[in-house]
Formats: structure tokens, sequence, C-alpha cells
């Protein structure tokens, strides 16, 4: 028996969106990457950016394939750099949807000068950051959005802010800046909030193309591998601590009603 | 600043101005810099003259060079003719951005105007990065095309055939210079204004472009460095190489003074060249014969005319504004036919022609 026996397109509910690709995706089972790429497809496609054109940039961190997996022009950045490649191709092609999905490593750590003034020069771009609290990519080491008392492979007795700091809310820096046109904080861990995030994927993108100034999505999310937990465990986590720290909703929301 | 220099005009400006100008007139997209002293005209003369209300040319002021090499390896991604410009510190922040671009196999242009250092060092001219610019700089086996101009007409000139080179070879090109010849003044012919490229033209001469066309394409353009698999890797690499040994057989640019009947030979390049220039005249005054080899490429090198020059004269003398550095590329090609000396003044100081000649008298004695 093969899928086209058993996936008859009268009891098909859901498909792959449009703009996936179909190739097996690298991520470990229960990573909230991939939700979050179904939904930047789906976002696309719905929205016919696809047709007008997207240039999407990749960070490095585990979501560092990304352009293996979404059907637009992808370009690779080097670590944390991102926003400023953003830059260069939203003034360069004015037109074109141009985004960046980048991790906390990427976005709070190495990346933060970059993400702070292309935000704050209120580039024409969204930015959709991965919350997971954890460097997914290299091993489980701790990230600046690492919750306190948090295990990771360079906090092996948990965060201490004394030694490490404190957890960064980078996101509210962004809500504060004057280019900044649309932030919020989102998750993808249950079906009512893989929804909210496709909206705000929508909103972001529609910013960008309207020229409105940055739009940042974050999204708190899962990393089982790195958090050491079963999928459905990391999913109560993420609700029970990250989202403590991180509560979700719109930090800024200066987007005109369509 | 200087002058608009309109068309066929002959105009006096400083050398960093020139590179402006050029730049707008070349039909170049996008300028990303930071400022840095002594090369900061370039950004000033760019946002005096907002090329984005005549020929459309992007112009910012970045955060830093490390954004400014991002945005440098985002626009040429795009197919963009982009370029940055900086002095040393800040060109040793952008190595990793300049890998990004050699391994990504984009055309790009990046202007070192030189300055002393080590470290923060001094704003004054010097030659000390040619380590850097020739021998790679950033991680990785690459290379960038790395032409050295001597005034500030060759500053003008080598934006055009920088960008030319670049986009043959689809791989980054430097313009390596010391401080002097960006902050001096003289008279040069700006090149006449070229319409930029439509994005129609950018698509058809760069089909690899990720312009966010995939749709029209019919297939996505992915613009990476990262490859896991090792065997693939190699081949890349192998690649990469083939493209270099293509440059090195048709590019090398080198130009020579008084060579013909020479028994001494020197090696220099940028204002070390004319500064030697000067030396030659007075040693030619006293009968001795010595002339001039100044390399316009750095790399690729011109291994092959010095090593001639090399079994003609008998001792090569290169001045240059660092502790040696160049000279090992000419000891290469001289293989240890001839005495090959350096001579030289370090962290700013520009060695004075009668400092050369008293090298020159010295290698002569020796021998
Ligand atoms: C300049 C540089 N420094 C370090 C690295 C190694 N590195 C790769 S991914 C990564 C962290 C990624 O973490 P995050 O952005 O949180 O993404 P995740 O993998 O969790 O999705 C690091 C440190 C690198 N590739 N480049
Ligand atoms: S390591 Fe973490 S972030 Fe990376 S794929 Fe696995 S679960 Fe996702």
């Amino acid at each position: 028996m093969n899928r086209e026996d058993i996936v008859k397109p009268e009891n098909k509910v859901v498909s792959r969106p449009r703009l996936l690709n179909d190739n097996v995706m690298h991520y470990c089972p229960g990573c909230g990457h991939g939700v979050v790429h179904k939904l930047v497809a789906e976002v696309i496609d719905e929205m016919g950016l696809d047709k007008t054109g997207a240039v999407a940039i990749a960070p490095v961190g585990c979501a560092v394939f990304a352009y293996n997996y979404i059907d637009v022009d992808w370009i690779e950045a080097a670590h944390g750099r991102a926003p400023a490649v953003a830059t260069a191709v939203k003034r360069l092609w004015p037109k074109k949807l141009v985004f960046t999905y980048q991790g906390d490593g990427d976005l709070s750590a190495i990346g933060t000068g970059e993400a702070i003034h292309a935000a704050n020069r209120g580039e024409n771009i969204a930015i959709i950051f991965i919350n997971n609290g954890i460097y997914g990519m290299t091993g489980g080491q701790m990230s600046p959005t690492t919750l306190e008392g948090m295990k990771t492979s360079t906090t092996p007795y948990g965060r201490r802010v004394d030694l490490n700091g404190y957890p960064l809310a980078i996101t509210d820096i962004f809500a504060q800046l004057d280019g900044t046109c649309y932030v919020t904080r989102q998750a993808v861990n249950d079906a009512a909030a893989v929804r909210k995030t496709k909206n705000a994927i929508k909103k972001a993108f529609q910013n960008s193309m309207d020229g409105l100034g940055t739009s940042v999505v974050e999204v708190v999310s899962q990393c089982n591998s790195g958090w050491k937990m079963s999928p459905v465990k990391s999913n109560e986590w993420l609700v029970e601590h990250m989202e403590a720290k991180y509560p979700l909703g719109d930090l800024k929301n200066n987007t005109p009603k369509k | 600043m200087s002058n608009n220099g309109t068309k066929g005009d002959v105009v006096l400006m400083k050398g960093n101005e020139a590179i402006a100008h050029a730049a707008v007139r070349y039909g170049c997209d996008g300028y990303f810099g930071y400022p840095i002293t002594p090369q900061s005209e370039v950004l000033e003369t760019l946002e005096a003259l907002m090329p984005w209300e005549t020929t459309g040319m992007v112009v910012l002021q970045a955060e830093s060079e490390l954004a400014s090499i991002n945005m440098v390896y985002a626009g040429a991604a795009t197919g963009k003719a982009v370029f940055t410009s900086s002095s040393s510190p800040g060109i040793s922040l952008m190595q990793e951005g300049i890998s990004y671009i050699a391994a990504g196999e984009l055309p790009a242009l990046i202007v070192n105007v030189m300055r002393g250092g080590p470290g923060l060092g001094t704003i004054h001219p010097s030659q000390s990065d040619y380590f850097q610019a020739t021998k790679g700089g950033g991680h990785g086996d690459y290379h960038l095309i790395v032409l050295a101009p001597k005034s500030v007409q060759e500053m003008a000139d080598f934006v055009g055939l920088g960008f030319d080179l670049a986009f043959k070879y689809r791989t980054p090109a430097m313009i390596l210079v010391d401080g002097m010849v960006g902050q001096m003044m003289e008279k040069v012919v700006l090149p006449p204004q070229r319409p930029r490229r439509t994005d129609e033209e950018v698509l058809e001469q760069c089909p690899w472009a990720a312009t966010g066309d995939a749709d029209k394409r019919g297939r996505n353009n992915i613009i990476t460095t990262l490859e896991l698999d090792s065997h693939v890797m190699e081949k890349n690499n192998e690649r990469f190489q083939e493209t270099y040994r293509r440059i090195e057989a048709n590019e090398v640019r080198y130009e020579e003074y008084m060579t013909d009947d020479a028994e001494w030979l020197m090696v220099a390049f940028g204002s070390m060249a004319r500064i030697s220039q000067a030396a030659i005249h007075t040693a030619r005054e006293a009968g001795i014969k010595v002339g001039l080899l100044r390399p316009i490429t750095l790399w690729p090198f011109p291994y092959e005319r010095i090593s001639e020059l090399s079994r003609q004269v008998k001792g090569i003398l290169v001045p240059e504004m660092n502790a040696g550095q160049m000279i090992e590329d000419v000891r290469l090609a001289t293989e240890g036919r001839v005495p090959v000396k350096h001579c030289g003044r370090m962290g700013g100081i520009i060695p004075s022609p009668s400092e050369v000649l008293t090298a020159l008298n010295s290698l002569i004695e020796v021998k």
C-alpha cells in the first residue's frame, strides 16, 4: 500500500502547503521550527507573495536549512547578520517581500546590533524570531533568553543570573523603537496558538509590503532535544515556564486595521 | 567637496571622492559603509551627491563594518553591483563577511584605504594590509582580485575595473590603496555616466541571483555557503580554485618604468611606486641604470615578469610602507637569483625618495 492508496482527494482534510518542498525535514520531532515553516509557506501562498516575489534570509542555527523547505529565493546569512542582509535586499528590491527567520542565539546574542539597528531604521522587513531559549544547533548551550535556573550544556547547574546575567526579553526592546510598526509574541504549542501565529506572520508580511516599518514576530518555541524533554512535556513546560517570562500577545500594533 | 565633475571634465579632487563619483557614474546599485579615517570622504561624497535621486543608487550609513559587509554580501547575492569602503581596522572586522562573499561566488567591490596598524594604530598612510588582502584575510582557501591604484585617476578607473572583474569571475575584488592616494588631490577625468542596469537586465545577467523571482524563473535560487557533505565541499573548493587559476592566467596587470636597460630593479605599488620613481630619476642622473616594476594587480601577482627581470638585473629593491610584505612575493618570483632587499617605514610614516635612494645605494655597494 502506498501513500496514494490511503490519501484520496475525498478523504484529504489537510495538505502540505504548495510552497513547502517535499524534502525530509532535519528538525527533531516536536520542534517548533517545522510548524513555523509550514505557516510561513502557507502565508506566502495565500497572500500571493511568491508571485510578486519574496527573498527570505536564513540564519545560522537549526533553521539554517530553511532554504531547503520553503520554495522561494533564499540568502543564507552569517550568524546574526540576517537583518543587515535583509536591509540591503529590501532597499535594492523594494517591491519584494523580505523577511528574516532567526533563532534566539542568532538574533539576541551575536546579532543584537544588526537586529536593533535594522528595526530602529524602520526597514520594511519582517523578522520572525524563534525563541526556544537555547542554542539548538550547536548542542544546547545557554542563550541570552535561557531562563533563570534552566540547565543547558554551558550552565550544567542551571543559569545563574550572578554569573550569566538575566534572561533577555529582546522583543520588549523592539516594541520601544520608533522604527517598528508591529511587535508581537506568539507560540506554536497548540492549535489555537498556531492559528494566532499564522495571523501574526500574515500581518508582518503585509506591513513589509506596505512599507510601514519593521515587524517582529517572536515565536516562543520548543527545543525538546535541547531541553531534554519529550515533545508533550516540552509543550507543557513552555506554557508553564517560557510564557511566564515571555508572555504572549501584541507588544505594539501601529498598523492600520485592514 | 570639490566638484561635480560633469562628463569629460578634468576635475580636481581627492582619491576618496573620485571613488564615490566613479561608482555613481559606473551605474553602481548600492554603497554600504561606516566612517573611518582616512576614507570617510567616500560615504560623505556619496551622501552629498544623493545618487538615489538621479541614478537610483542606494547609499546607507550602516551601524558597523560588520553590517556593511553583510549588506554588500546581500546586494551581491541579488545580482546588484554593490560596494563598501573602509580602512584597516574596519576591513579586519569585515573578514568573515568577505570570506562568505568569496564562498558564495558573489561579485562585489571592497575598498581598503590603508592606515598604519596593528591595532587601532594611526590614521596615516600605510601598506601594511598587503598580507591580509593578498593571502586571504578571512578563513578558508580563497583569493580576492586586488587592485592597487597609484593616483586619483586610477582610483576612479579601478572602480569600474573592479566591478567588471568581480562580475566576470563572480568573485570579490578589492581596491587596496594607502591613505595617501585616498587623501591627496589630483586632476582626474571621470568616466561618463552610465545608466544602472534595469531589474530585468540584472535577472538576465545574473540567472543565479536570489532576486525574489522564483515564480517567474520556475525554480528558486539559494545563495548559501554551507555544505555539510565534505565531498561536495571539496568539489566546491576545486571550482573556486579553477576560477583563481583563470584569473591568474588572464588578469595579471603591471606597469614598467625604465626597465629596458635596467641593471637594478625596484618593485613597488601605490604611492611607493611614485616615490620610487622620483628616486629612480636621481639615480639615473648619477648614472645608475635602475627601473621600476609596479604591480597593478597585487593578486594575481606578476610573478612571471619579475622572474624574467630577475635574470636581467643585479639586484631588486622593494620599497614598501610596511615591515616587508610584498617582498615575500618578489622573492618567490626571483627564486634566489639576485639579492632582494626591503626598504620601508612603518606606522604611517611615508619613506622619502632620498631614503629609497640610500637603500638602493647600499644594495649596490653590498653587491
Ligand atoms: C560566527 C559564528 N559563531 C558561532 C557559530 C556557531 N553556531 C552555529 S548555530 C549557533 C547557535 C544557534 O542558536 P539559535 O540562534 O538559538 O538557533 P536554534 O539552533 O536554537 O534554532 C552557534 C553559536 C557560527 N556558525 N558562526
Ligand atoms: S535541536 Fe532543538 S531547535 Fe534544533 S531541530 Fe532539534 S528541537 Fe528543533
